[in-house]
């Protein structure tokens, strides 16, 4: 099993889940994150006094899949979050010790949706 | 017979003749019955006008200064700031029934008060042919009142973020007993030395209370500011209004509220009335084109927070001038406070370098500044016919009157208020702090003063 972590861009989120949807993944975790890359902040100016903000609002996933699919998500998930310009993200691939469905304690791959 | 007959025909014409014509007694007590009508008619106008001036003035503090001010604080600030807002709507109220009305506005000395109303003695419905003749005593006090609760919580916005509630309560005592009420009294008071209508000696035209209200607590925030010094990490750390919605909803109810703070101080619904409010609607929104223009010159955008910034600059200039100018130059004024207090917030403040976190001293000290004098400029007596000489031709007021030496005047009042301001914070926070101690400790500061100094949070977003 591997934990695939994506950290996208925002607007982008909708259309992800609908990807994956559509390839049978169902289950994730999606947070509200703050970061950057290469990616150039914005400044702000109030009454005068100017904020660089270089920590942009992101969006990260964390999914656990089976080790067998891990190349088709990553394909799906990024060619859905991809738009060509600097500031589209990255995906991580880590690997997952144990996965448990709380419910009815199934493991291993079957605890995976 | 004949004639009989006619006579017997004619009398009820005679009658009727005679009882046509009332006698003298009768026309006398029905000219009272009607002067006394028109009187009560007038009266209810007045006061019914008043009290809702007292209402929207009120509305101004809480929860107009309250949001404008919280929203441009950092998010764990923003209680703390609101309270300071609030308690002075509780703490100023019961200092005025028990000894500022009367400090402010009993007997006749160029200088403070005297006892007289103390605990609101003699201060009923029946009124004071001093101050506002056709309206209850009761409401032209409670009304003075608002004005004296707000003053003080402009100057919050100097310390913001790292006073010590306990010692702020302390500082706002001491400072209406030293500061606002003898410059209430000096200005508005009966024999007031600036008293523009009440035989002051050097007649200072302040209708609203530019003097007053924000000189003296724009000064008092300057002072406040360079003694309490920087806020930690300021000016490196970023400390950016976490909410402009609720600042941009307290500047709009600020707006709205100062037609009664100006418009409500000819203590009429009268004509004056109408002007004061057209002039003061006029200086807002031309301050804000002022500011926005001035902004987006200058930074390349215009922003909302200058917009709003703009309003209240322009709402504070013409504070003074709102009952004495006619709508242009009160387009004037207002452009002229919105590109000013834009230079002093942008500019100035960041030149010098002190911490006045929301820039009361920017925008009130030097917005009621410059209102204060450009109300030398513009006062007309064909906007405000209450001065006349003893033979009842009207008093040329400002220099476009042909009474040029009015500046000198209103520069006087300046000076005196901005002296009193300014010598009596030092004194009174040097007091503060050697007996409690005014600004919060560094922890306390980190944590943010909701959480030490008030055990709330502002936004609890998890339930």
């Amino acid at each position: 099993m591997k934990k695939i972590e994506a950290i996208i861009q925002p607007f982008k989120l909708d259309e992800v889940k609908t990807a994956l949807k559509e390839i049978g993944i169902d289950g994730m975790t999606v947070c509200e994150v703050r970061g950057h890359g290469r990616q150039k902040g914005h400044t702000e100016i109030y009454r005068g006094q100017e904020y660089n903000v270089d920590l942009l609002p992101k969006v990260k996933i964390e999914l656990v899949v089976a080790t067998a699919r891990v190349e088709e998500v990553l394909r799906t998930l990024a060619f859905a979050a991809r738009t060509g310009k600097i500031g589209d993200g990255k995906i991580f691939v880590y690997e997952v010790l144990e996965a448990i469905r709380i419910r009815n304690n199934d493991r291993g791959e079957l605890a995976l949706n | 017979m004949i004639f009989s007959a006619i006579a017997v025909l004619l009398l009820p014409v005679v009658a009727a003749a005679q009882t046509a014509v009332p006698d003298e007694a009768t026309v006398a007590s029905k000219l009272a019955t009607l002067e006394a009508a028109t009187k009560s008619a007038q009266s209810a106008g007045d006061n019914a006008w008043m009290l809702v001036s007292s209402a929207l003035v009120l509305m101004m503090t809480g929860p107009g200064l309250a949001l404008f001010y919280g929203g441009l604080v950092r998010r764990k600030n923003v209680l703390a700031t609101m309270m300071q807002s609030f308690v002075l709507m509780a703490l100023i109220t019961v200092i005025w029934a028990v000894v500022g009305y009367s400090l402010a506005f009993g007997g006749d000395s160029p200088f403070l008060g005297d006892l007289r109303f103390a605990l609101l003695n003699h201060v009923g419905t029946a009124p004071n042919a001093d101050y506002a003749a056709t309206i209850p005593q009761q409401t032209f006090m409670v009304y003075q009142l608002m004005f004296a609760i707000i003053t003080p919580a402009l100057i919050c916005g100097a310390f913001a973020e790292r006073m010590k509630f306990s010692a702020m309560l302390l500082f706002m005592t001491l400072w209406a007993l030293i500061v606002y009420f003898p410059m209430a009294h000096m200005v508005w008071g009966k024999g007031g030395l600036l008293s523009a209508s009440l035989g002051g000696k050097i007649p200072c035209f302040d209708f609203a209370g530019g003097t007053v209200v924000h000189i003296t607590s724009g000064v008092s925030a300057l002072v406040c500011a360079l003694y309490l010094k920087k806020r930690l990490g300021y000016p490196g750390e970023a400390m950016k209004p976490h909410n402009l919605v609720i600042s941009f909803i307290g500047a709009c109810l600020l707006w709205v509220g100062w037609f009664g703070f100006n418009a409500g101080s000819a203590l009429a619904a009268s004509g004056l009335a109408s002007s004061a409010f057209v002039a003061t609607h006029f200086g807002a929104a031309a301050a804000a084109i002022g500011w926005i223009l001035a902004e987006w010159l200058h930074h390349g955008k215009p922003s909302v927070l200058g917009g709003i910034s703009g309003c209240v600059a322009g709402l504070v200039a013409i504070t003074p001038a709102s009952g004495f100018v006619k709508p242009f130059p009160a387009l004037l004024i207002g452009f002229c406070a919105g590109v000013v207090c834009f230079l002093m917030v942008a500019k100035v403040k960041h030149h010098f370098g002190y911490d006045d976190a929301l820039d009361a001293f920017g925008v009130h000290g030097i917005g009621g500044t410059l209102g204060a004098l450009l109300t030398g400029i513009f006062a007309t007596n064909a906007v405000n016919d209450g001065f006349k000489d003893p033979t009842g031709r009207l008093l040329p007021l400002g220099l476009v009157d042909g009474h040029p030496t009015q500046v000198v005047n209103q520069l006087v009042g300046c000076a005196i208020s901005w002296a009193l301001a300014g010598i009596a914070t030092v004194v009174i926070l040097k007091i503060c702090d050697r007996f409690i101690g005014v600004r919060a400790t560094k922890e306390q500061e980190i944590e943010g003063l909701d959480l030490s100094l008030h055990g709330e949070e502002g936004y609890i977003f998890e339930n």
